[in-house]
């Protein structure tokens, strides 16, 4: 088993699907936390792939910041933890 | 913000596996013919796809072992549990066809405009996009200096090792052994710890941009350690690919 923080990837591993949700390069873009105002780069956010969807949390506060979910092709997409993404 | 819903607009493409040499005993580099490919950056990854019979799909994200204008090449450590590195090493053959979507990322990327001096450190497999970043300031000839220091368990798990001999001008790379160690050997036989990034690393004087790729806890390390050193965070770029298949 490896350590349990090894489980925890990064924005850049979910550029791709940034990429088809958002239509552009996404990992450089600015994310602001809805709750504690944390200002960081997509590419350096927390990220959870538990299986049935994608979980960006917040490395300062952890707070959930994205959600994404696909079912039958199409991603499903919850940006409600973030305050701005530009 | 509110939620939504949107469809897809990257095109998966159809590769098809050139070459495949193996780099190590778990580690293989495939070379990917991919039509309409559109160039990448040193440092960028693909990400992959293998559909089941019964329609399940996996994707994973590989960095690109290549650098700009070289065929793309991935190169795949074998994760026994894993879901898509065990195919990819051991399944496919030249001929084969995979579905692949990219490039993709522009934060993990050097270019010789962004200059240096450069600092890469590498745990493992993590050593992918490092290469590619070598390969480019060589092919650019960039004159800028790097220090590589790569972390592995022992020195036949350890990638590229040919190419990283080489010496190259300008280049200075440092290895760790972490598990086992030839007979003889002089080098780092530990973890890469403070004391050990205060003995390599460039001096934060310099103004080093660094490139941090591997386990996550690798990286986590690595990165507060060269911040401690007085690195300014955002020249410390990081790549974290846990340890499930990335």
């Amino acid at each position: 088993m490896e350590p349990l923080e090894d489980r925890v990837l990064d924005g850049n591993a979910i550029g791709g699907m940034l990429l088809e949700v958002f239509g552009t390069e996404m990992t450089t873009a600015t994310g602001a936390c809805g709750s504690c105002g944390t200002v960081g780069q997509v590419a350096e956010l927390a990220v959870y792939r538990p299986g049935l969807g994608t979980v960006v949390r917040c490395r300062h506060c952890d707070n959930v910041l994205m959600v994404f979910v696909q079912v039958s092709g199409v991603t499903c997409v919850d940006l409600r933890g973030l305050a701005s993404l530009t | 913000m509110a939620g939504t819903a949107v469809r897809g607009r990257l095109t998966w493409l159809t590769a098809t596996v050139g070459s495949i040499v193996d780099e190590t005993a778990k580690v293989r580099t495939l070379s990917l013919e991919v039509p309409d490919w559109a160039g990448h950056r040193a440092g960028q990854h693909l990400d992959i796809r293998l559909t089941a019979e019964d329609g399940y799909q996996a994707e994973r994200a590989y960095s690109i072992a290549t650098a700009p204008g070289e065929p793309v090449a991935i190169t795949v450590e074998r994760l026994d549990d894993g879901e898509v590195s065990p195919y990819l090493t051991e399944e496919l053959r030249p001929g084969d066809q995979i579905e692949v979507r990219g490039p993709v990322g522009g934060y993990f990327v050097w270019d010789p405009v962004d200059g240096g001096p450069l600092m890469l450190l590498a745990g493992g497999s993590g050593i992918v996009p490092l290469r590619a970043i070598l390969r480019h300031r060589a092919r650019e000839e960039s004159p800028v200096p790097v220090r590589l220091l790569y972390s592995s368990r022992s020195w036949s798990e350890v990638i590229y090792r040919a190419e990283l001999d080489q010496h190259a001008p300008g280049v200075a790379v440092i290895h760790t052994l972490t598990r086992e160690q030839p007979a003889g050997w002089t080098g780092y036989a530990r973890r890469v710890d403070q004391p050990m990034l205060a003995e390599v690393a460039w001096s934060a004087a310099q103004a080093p941009l660094a490139y941090v790729c591997g386990p996550t806890s690798f990286v986590e390390t690595v990165a507060a350690g060269l911040v401690a050193l007085g690195y300014s965070p955002g020249r410390v770029k990081t790549e974290r690919f846990g340890a499930t298949g990335s």
